[in-house]
């Protein structure tokens, strides 16, 4: 099957399990037999086309002509209950950054009309506050996409591709199904973005499919979102068994024990509950080192915490860590800790144990319907969290038998049972569809 | 004559509260009083109070011929007294009867055979204290916790003064052999050995309402054709099992209340079957064989073994902390820190700890107050750092 796929992020460039998921998931789809085609908002350097999909960049993508945007535009602001430029903007935004954003939108207009080879978006994969602006665009070339791919579904990853994604779908009548990842009330909680939270549902109702990644997200997309239950399916995530890319460290068994947090520093990661564990083991026992690799915008006040702390001899920030980096600091490492605050799956505790490092993980967590062999805590129980990393430096019984039989969970977990999930759900898609 | 030996197990575990780290050194009591205090008053209405009065009544409708054995260990006699002293009192009343046998095991349902021969017999002893003091009895008839047996136990427990052992009828104790005989532990000169008709047993036990079986619906006429069926083939039918098969593992609603009610009266109906207790069927017999056993058995899940307890490196460290204490913790002579200790030695403590999920998992999980086994071995490490800090050096 042809199967065109919108996404926003691809290793190695990433800032989260959502780049690694779609890699995971699209590998899988190649062995079984699907052409896929990843649609990305902006090409990124060193991004190679792998053997099983083609990576497009959008904005390769010429426009017909100006009028066809426009009707494109008001397409989708029929199907959206927001104004979706202003009303997304206001949260953050001030009026100088607003202007910017303005001027901005405008020169790539000036710059894209001008081209010889017609109108040409330059859609940008950063996050900002111009965000909602580069999705709105984004969707509207994807419909250019739909028309010169053909493709037999379109799948598209979170909110940020559902318009393109319902677009792609108006022009070529394909069944769509939208993948859930994250949802807005992960990431902020109860202050929604509401405009966010109106694509989200919009294109879940829209949708002919909704893949959840775990049921911890199935009941919040029933709960909050008001899908039925049956169009909802669970296909869960696993973990990529790639050939390390660096070697062991030397084993040196003086070394102080660490405690690694490794994420977005963000509210839905729950890293200011990590910090006050921290402090409460470092009350117990010195011996430990805490570190928090990843970037986000919690960090800072994290850092000014740990130092109100006096704890900074202890407490590490490593920022945003890519590649090698990541496995070395797996290698380093003797505790992983998820204390996400609300996790849809959460793939990061699995790569640690390819690792052999025993993870802590949230119960808030879409892994941890399909993990056992690993200690729970609820995210905001910190003594409870404290105690289970005290546990693990203590006694190495319990360290050894999560490693031992989490490495033998690890082989159940694969791509493959998720590719093999999707396919089926295709198949009754296309079927439908013939009907 | 052909011997249906009925024996039930009573055990409730004192489970622990949710201790954490951070408690070491600031609170000293460990147990889940209000957890222990539901189970136990949920478990007695459920099953103990009425399988009770069922079994009375049996008793005495049957003018003697319905006899029967009970093991209720000495933890679970110390919360009835505590939570449900209507339960002890319904026990009591069957000892009555006369037509009762109370079984001898450690006291707090332990382990402590493997790991202290010298804390095994003074278990042994609290527990056959016990049985004299609540039932007015002193058993002749021992069964170790889950049915674990090896010639080394039978050989301490005949040394004991017991004339009386039980065991699972596993193949890898009888061979080819049928579990329809008394035999004698290769060891010993007098011990008996009784064992497990594990089939008919878990026809009852396991199978009862479990409508994907063939067999479903079990009748008690049915069961006493099996039973009948064994003649010629036996001198005894050993049916061993838990007591919470009744109203508990087996709801009400199966109707197995109303099979035990009936079972005896269509065993009965053949003139050569008889219930007797452990012991009068021991008294009566000679042993058909010695049977040579030098390996632990249990009568736990498929592998008849002790992984269930001892099978991850957790468990066997959080047992050897244990027992590691025994020198320490006599010497104090306390007997308040004596029995703590000792209620730390219950096997449930290290059930929990179990990881060998996947094949007998539903059995695990559903006894399981612990969330994973490694929260099990956690929150009992803590508890231990606790207690040992509390005994001193």
């Amino acid at each position: 099957m042809n199967v065109l796929m919108y996404g926003w992020e691809f290793p190695p460039h990433i800032s989260g399990g959502l780049g690694v998921a779609c890699f995971g998931l699209t590998q899988a789809l190649g062995r079984e037999g699907h052409k896929v085609t990843f649609v990305l908002p902006r090409m990124q350097k060193g991004v190679a086309s792998a053997g099983h999909l083609r990576l497009l960049d959008a904005g390769d993508f010429a426009m017909e002509t100006l009028e066809y945007r426009e009707l494109e535009r008001r397409h989708l602001l029929e199907h959206l209950s927001v104004e979706v430029i202003d009303s997304a903007l206001r949260p953050y935004i001030t009026e100088k950054l607003y202007l910017a954003a303005i001027e901005r939108m405008e020169r790539i207009e000036r710059e894209t009309a001008h081209s010889s080879r017609g109108y040409r978006l330059a859609v940008t994969g950063d996050y900002g506050p111009n965000l909602m602006a580069e999705v709105l665009r984004y969707s509207q070339v994807a419909g250019a996409v739909a028309r010169r791919v053909p493709h037999d579904v379109i799948h598209t990853h979170d909110w940020l591709t559902v318009l393109a994604g319902l677009e792609a779908k108006r022009v070529s009548g394909k069944p769509l199904v939208v993948h859930v990842h994250a949802l807005e009330f992960d990431r902020s909680g109860e202050n929604v973005n509401q405009a966010v939270y109106d694509i989200e549902r919009l294109g879940m109702e829209a949708s002919d499919r909704v893949v959840a990644v775990s049921h911890y997200t199935k009941d919040m997309i029933v709960r909050r979102y008001g899908i039925h239950p049956d169009k909802i399916e669970v296909v869960h995530n696993a973990v990529t068994r790639a050939p390390r890319k660096v070697e062991d460290p030397e084993v040196d068994g003086r070394r102080e024990k660490v405690v690694l947090f490794l994420g977005r520093i963000t509210f839905q990661k729950g890293p200011d509950y990590f910090i006050e564990a921290a402090a409460k083991v470092l009350g117990v026992r010195k011996d430990v080192r805490f570190v928090m690799a990843g970037s986000g915008d919690m960090a800072p006040r994290m850092i000014e915490r740990v130092g109100q702390l006096r704890l900074g001899k202890y407490i590490h920030f490593t920022g945003f860590l890519t590649g090698a980096d990541v496995e070395r600091m797996y290698l380093s490492s003797d505790i992983y800790v998820m204390p996400s605050v609300s996790e849809p799956f959460g793939i990061s505790p699995l790569e640690a144990m390819r690792f052999d490092v025993p993870v802590i993980i949230s119960k808030q967590s879409g892994v941890s319907e399909i993990l056992r062999h690993a200690l729970k805590v609820d995210f905001w129980d910190i003594d409870d969290m404290a105690s289970k990393i005290l546990a693990l430096l203590d006694h190495s019984a319990l360290r050894d038998e999560l490693v031992a039989q989490g490495s033998r969970e690890l082989e159940s977990i694969q791509w493959e049972k998720a590719g093999q999930r999707l396919t089926e759900i295709y198949g009754r898609l296309a079927a439908q569809g013939d009907n | 004559m052909i011997h249906v030996c009925v024996y039930f197990q009573v055990h409730q575990p004192n489970r622990l509260r949710k201790y954490t780290f951070f408690e070491i050194g600031h609170s000293h009591f460990y147990e889940d009083e209000d957890a222990n205090r539901a189970i136990s008053r949920k478990v007695a209405g459920k099953c103990y109070l009425p399988a009770n009065e069922v079994i009375l009544a049996l008793i005495k409708k049957h003018e003697g011929r319905f006899r029967v054995a009970y093991s209720v260990s000495g933890v679970t006699i110390d919360q009835f007294k505590k939570h449900c002293p209507e339960a002890l009192d319904s026990f009591k009343r069957l000892a009555d009867t006369g037509c009762v046998e109370f079984l001898n095991e450690t006291y707090f349902h332990s382990l402590a055979f493997l790991f202290s021969k010298e804390e095994f017999k003074r278990q042994v002893e609290a527990h056959r204290e016990l049985v004299r003091r609540e039932f007015g009895q002193t058993p002749t008839t021992f069964r170790n916790t889950e049915f674990i047996f090896n010639n080394e136990v039978a050989e301490t427990v005949e040394k004991m003064g017991y004339k009386t052992i039980l065991a699972e009828g596993a193949e890898k104790v009888l061979g080819w052999r049928s579990p329809n005989f008394v035999y004698q532990p290769a060891p010993c000169k007098k011990l008996k050995l009784l064992l497990r008709n594990y089939p008919l047993s878990d026809d009852i036990a396991f199978r009862f309402s479990n409508t994907g079986w063939s067999e479903h619906p079990l009748t008690a006429e049915k069961f006493a054709g099996w039973m009948h069926g064994t003649r010629g083939n036996g001198e005894t039918v050993n049916l061993f099992m838990d007591y919470e098969t009744f109203g508990e593992h087996q709801w009400k609603e199966t109707g197995i209340f109303d099979f035990l009610a009936a079972l005896p009266g269509e065993i009965l109906k053949a003139d050569d079957f008889a219930f007797s207790t452990p012991a009068e069927v021991s008294a009566g017999a000679s042993p058909v064989a010695k049977l040579d056993v030098p390996d632990y058995v249990s009568w736990a899940d498929v592998e008849r073994d002790l992984t269930a307890w001892k099978g991850n490196s957790m468990q066997d460290d959080a047992l050897e902390a244990v027992y590691a204490l025994e020198s320490r913790v006599m010497k104090t002579k306390n007997p308040d820190l004596i029995r703590v200790w000792r209620s730390l030695q219950t096997s449930d403590h290290f059930y929990y700890m179990c990881t060998k999920w996947f094949a007998d998992g539903d059995v695990h999980k559903y006894f399981n107050p612990y969330e994973s086994p490694y929260d099990a071995y956690v929150n009992f490490q803590n508890v231990l750092s606790d207690f040992e800090a509390t005994i001193g050096r």
